[in-house]
């Protein structure tokens, strides 16, 4: 395989371009037209990837998209740990996304904390026709008796909420002030606001902005005493403690992390973010809102970085360092030369088993890009990326600091494009999600879920990578993927490729 | 620094090293706000009292952990047991997402399955636009055989009609005039997956039988002696239907298996992905209706389309799930009268083998308590397969279970001396389960996957048995049903036994004069 490397750049933008023109083939006149605006091949020197994002998936063509209440419950309110989220609907939407989003805490489940647990109203045909209101308002009354050391409370509207016309902020307010002034925070995340799960995110961002930074009553006593190096984590869900092994290194260079946002995040977490003189921001897509508030309404400069890769690493370090004094300037350059032995003996071990591999990668917010300084520093090339919900910024950000020349983008991917994509290039490895794993594992081709770290991590920071490492050698060197066709067949690849 | 590249630890090890660890509790300790250790200790330990429970159980409005999931999760599951087919469903996108993540998490298989991706506009005007374009795109770009239309509680409340959207997005010309396009409302506020199933399976069998929604002629039926199966929503579809394929084959009975999905979410690694692979054949779908008799595996996943069926002349019957001796033989028994095979000797020796088995391993069970939840025929079959063994099916609890199924439960228990105190629970959840272990404990818990946090809460051993297992892979490869399932399922309850005797006889110089080597 990896016969990308084998061609020069012009030759795969040209099969690149010609793969394009054939999988649009597949669709009547009017869906080819849309679709060929989020599919292209990425021009070096371009701003962004040429391609069209954010626009409604279209109906019927198997999109890998979620909604908005996934963005919202299932992002960025449903790691906070001592928060009890209600999915607000039918049981189906808490049920599928009930734990499964790998969102590591610490806590006694059930008594403080009550992440991997799914709450619901469970609505049933009454609900719909005479109103959900009343039903909320005791089930906040039920969760106040069974649960009492929650610290707050959520409301994650499904579907039929925004239809049905339910007012459920007028409950929030008055269960509110029932129980002394609790947080209680009513989401507008029904699934089909926007387009994907990223209305949601934007959403729940808004709900923090409304709900929590409001409610802060300026004389309230700090928690804490502030310190100049005091940062929030913003954008880290701590997917198998992915926020851990990056807040360590904060830490380690002399920087104290006040917030994470959201995995293990509290809302007392939440509640002092005001307070920090920087956020970090790691996951743009679905937390830059907040981070543009912090900004504007309490002058918290904010910074963007990436703890993928030590190359990535080192730089998103630095970058933040940039923001403080000599001392944590030099706190950054001595975790980067604590850690350089090991990313040495790391890349020691996998390059040679990796080196000139190739990647395709299909994921949500951050990692399209994010991750792909960690390949290279594994001597591997990304081939082809896109977004399940990216904007037009996250591809301003892929064109100009990530994509080589020649790579094929595909914004909202298909299952039918992405399995003739992958089918033809016959990349080394996919990375995507649990949708996609299996569809390419059949084809022979091998896979890492790049939204649950295929249930290992961490892969962010230094430790992390070491991870990263382990398991890409481990997907694609894997003996199995040599046993795919039985040795009494006649085995040509399936890959079109061939043909060629 | 505790990474290191000879022995790489992820996060199994990583955070147990001392640094993150003082990291951690720096974390708590100065920005959580933490409850005291103390008051967080007291809570615990009330939340396991009677006064606890109590409370647990007079909930009206709030459901916690439940053991059900959506109509239209159901109504996929169905759809991709027939050849070809796509199943559409119609409403938001986001749905579908959880559908194929659900699916494949458990299957650790592909799941095929699209959406007509409604948003606002579709909201405030109706869907009838996604469906027309909905239907062109999956029928050009996946070339299904049918597509299987469902909706999602979205399309439901603003209450988009199916059959009617589906005529106008024909005559529109996104599929051709004749083309199947079956279709089922599956609104998720009413019932749970299991309903979807049978809503989604009465959806297709009627399209065939009745007339194609008026598009084609009736068909008429000419009794034949074939026998029609249904196996309901099952986790172990795959290894289950294969061994019911193999029973009728051993009897020589004629059988049409209806929403056949055993080859779908079983597909080989050989360099190609199947979008579709097995299945029910539309032809044989449609002949379904000649057959002399259907039988349901899972009557509760088929109450609309076994009576459907009846209504067309068939002879019908319906079991709960049967595993184990009584509820093999019957069903045998059934196969037999209606078919006037008799029943083959290879299963009258496998029958033999199951007792055999049982009779060797009985000691072992005889008088333990379990707990069982899932799907209310799953927990019927179950417990009548441990009340075979002697054993006590102490908490039967269904979430979607009702009233009815409860009382049949109940007849259950009567029918046996272990059943006296044995208690069914509809409409309950697993946090009501977890007040009932603390305060009434068992030896064993029987669930999907979600019992391990019951497990670790309660110390109850769980033994994976139900929908969805994530945790374990496999096990849908195995069958349940059949004499053979019943032996699957007795040494996976018998391996938990041991393991924990094992488990609580091995410390050294205080317990270890149990552990045994010959049990």
């Amino acid at each position: 395989m990896s016969l990308a490397t084998t061609e020069s750049v012009a030759e795969i933008k040209a099969r690149n371009k010609q793969l394009i023109d054939e999988v649009l083939k597949v669709y009547p006149e009017k869906t080819a037209k849309r679709r060929a605006k989020h599919l292209n091949v990425h021009e070096a020197g371009k701003s962004d990837c040429g391609v069209k994002s954010n626009l409604k998936s279209i109906p019927g063509v198997m999109t890998i998209r979620g909604c908005a209440y996934a963005g919202s419950k299932g992002v960025v309110w449903g790691p906070i740990k001592d928060m009890i989220h209600i999915s607000h609907g039918p049981v189906g939407c808490g049920q599928y996304s009930w734990a499964a989003r790998r969102n590591y805490y610490i806590g006694t489940t059930g008594i403080d904390t009550f992440v991997t647990m799914q709450f619901t109203s469970d609505f049933q045909e009454k609900d719909i026709v005479f109103g959900g209101d009343k039903k909320l308002a005791k089930i906040i009354d039920e969760i106040q008796e069974l649960f009492p050391l929650n610290h707050g409370i959520t409301i994650q509207s499904e579907c039929p909420i925004g239809l049905i016309g339910d007012d459920i902020e007028a409950v929030s307010k008055v269960k509110s002030k029932e129980y002394d002034g609790k947080t209680i925070v009513p989401v507008r995340c029904e699934g089909f606001r926007g387009v994907s799960q990223s209305l949601g995110h934007h959403i729940a961002n808004d709900a923090v902005r409304d709900w929590i930074f409001d409610k802060i009553s300026p004389e309230a006593k700090p928690a804490f005493e502030a310190t100049p190096y005091d940062v929030a984590i913003i954008g880290d869900y701590n997917i198998g403690g992915d926020a851990w092994s990056s807040r360590i290194l904060l830490e380690e260079m002399g920087l104290r992390v006040i917030a994470q946002w959201s995995g293990d995040g509290s809302l007392a977490e939440l509640e002092a973010t005001p307070k920090a003189k920087l956020n970090v921001l790691h996951c743009y897509r679905s937390m830059n809102y907040i981070s543009r508030h912090m900004e504007e309404k309490f002058g918290i400069p904010w910074c963007e970085y990436n703890f993928f890769g030590p190359s990535k690493i080192a730089e998103s370090l630095r970058k933040i360092a940039s923001f403080f004094d000599d001392k944590i300037k030099e706190g950054a350059e001595r975790v980067i030369a604590k850690y350089q032995p090991l990313m040495d003996a790391v890349i020691a071990k996998y390059r040679p088993r990796l080196e000139g591999k190739t990647v395709m990668l299909f994921v949500g917010g951050l990692r399209p890009r994010h991750v792909i300084g960690a390949y290279e520093d594994l001597g591997m090339e990304v081939v082809g990326t896109g977004y399940e919900f990216g904007h037009n910024d996250d591809y301003q950000r892929t064109a100009q600091h990530y994509v080589k020349d020649g790579t094929l983008i595909y914004d909202d991917v298909t299952g039918y494009e992405f399995e003739r994509f992958v089918e033809k290039i016959q990349p080394d490895l996919v990375g995507s999600g649990i949708k996609e794993k299996y569809v390419f594992q059949k084809m022979g081709v091998p896979f890492r879920q790049m939204h649950s770290w295929d249930y290992s991590g961490p892969y962010h920071g230094y430790d992390g990578f070491a991870i990263f490492a382990r398991d890409m050698d481990m997907a694609i060197n894997s003996p199995i993927w040599k046993k795919t066709k039985a040795p009494w067949k006649d085995a040509p690849r399936p890959s079109l490729m061939a043909a060629e | 620094m505790t990474q290191n590249a000879e022995h790489v630890l992820d996060h199994f090890e990583l955070f147990r090293g001392p640094e993150y660890q003082q990291m951690l509790a720096n974390k708590k300790a100065l920005f959580e706000n933490p409850h005291d250790p103390a008051e967080v200790e007291r809570i615990r330990e009330w939340a396991k009292t009677p006064e606890y429970r109590e409370k647990n159980f007079a909930r009206e409005a709030l459901t916690v952990n439940p053991a059900k999931a959506c109509q239209p999760l159901g109504a996929v599951f169905v759809a991709v047991g027939f050849e070809g087919t796509l199943p559409f469903v119609h409403g938001s996108q986001g749905c579908v997402a959880y559908y194929r993540s659900h699916l494949s998490r458990h299957f650790k298989e592909p799941s095929s399955c699209v959406s007509s991706s409604m948003t606002e506009d579709a909201a405030v005007f109706g869907g009838l636009n996604n469906m027309i374009d909905g239907l062109a795109n999956t029928y050009n770009m996946y070339k299904p055989k049918m597509i299987a239309v469902s909706t999602t509680c979205m399309a439901e409340v603003i209450g988009d009609d199916l059959n009617a959207f589906i005529k106008t997005a024909k005559e529109k010309g996104s599929v051709p005039a004749e083309y199947d396009v079956p279709f089922a409302h599956t609104p998720a506020f009413v019932g749970s997956h299991v309903t979807g199933y049978d809503n989604a399976l009465k959806g297709i069998l009627e399209h065939f039988w009745d007339g194609k929604a008026g598009t084609a002629p009736k068909l008429e039926r000419k009794e034949n002696d074939k026998i029609n199966f249904i196996g309901g929503f099952d986790g172990y579809t795959v290894g289950n239907i294969r061994e019911i394929k193999r029973i009728f084959e051993l009897m020589g009975i004629e059988y049409t298996i209806l929403a056949d999905n055993s080859d779908v979410f079983d597909t080989p690694t050989d360099g190609e992905f199947r979008m579709y692979d097995g299945g029910t054949t539309l032809e044989d779908a449609a002949n379904a209706i000649h057959a002399k008799a259907t039988i349901s595996m899972q009557q509760y996943c088929t109450e609309k389309t076994l009576p459907f069926i009846q209504g067309h002349g068939h002879e019908v019957a319906a079991f709960n799930h049967p595993v184990g001796v009584s509820a093999t033989d019957d069903f045998l028994m059934t196969l037999s009268r209606i078919s006037g095979k008799p029943i083959a000797k290879t299963l009258e020796q496998e029958r033999g083998r199951l007792v055999d088995a049982m009779a060797d391993s009985s000691a072992h069970i005889h008088g333990k308590k379990f707990a069982i939840y899932g799907d209310p025929d799953l927990c019927y079959g179950l417990a009548a397969f441990l009340l075979e063994l002697g054993a006590e099916p102490t908490h039967v609890l269904a979430t979607n279970g009702n009233k009815a199924w409860a009382e049949k439960m109940e007849g259950l228990f009567a029918s046996s001396p272990f059943g006296k105190n044995c208690h069914a629970y509809p409409g309950k959840d697993l946090w009501h389960m977890r007040s009932l272990l603390f305060t009434e404990p068992v030896d064993f818990l029987i669930g999907n996957t979600y019992g391990k946090y019951l497990e670790r809460d309660t110390g109850t051993p769980l033994i994976r048995i139900g929908f969805p297992v994530f945790d374990r892979h496999h096990h849908h490869r195995y069958p349940v049903w059949g004499y053979q399932g019943g032996m699957n399922v007795l040494v996976k309850i018998l391996d938990k036994i041991f393991d924990e005797i094992d488990k609580n006889t091995n410390v050294p110089a205080k317990t270890d004069y149990s552990f045994d080597i010959i049990r």
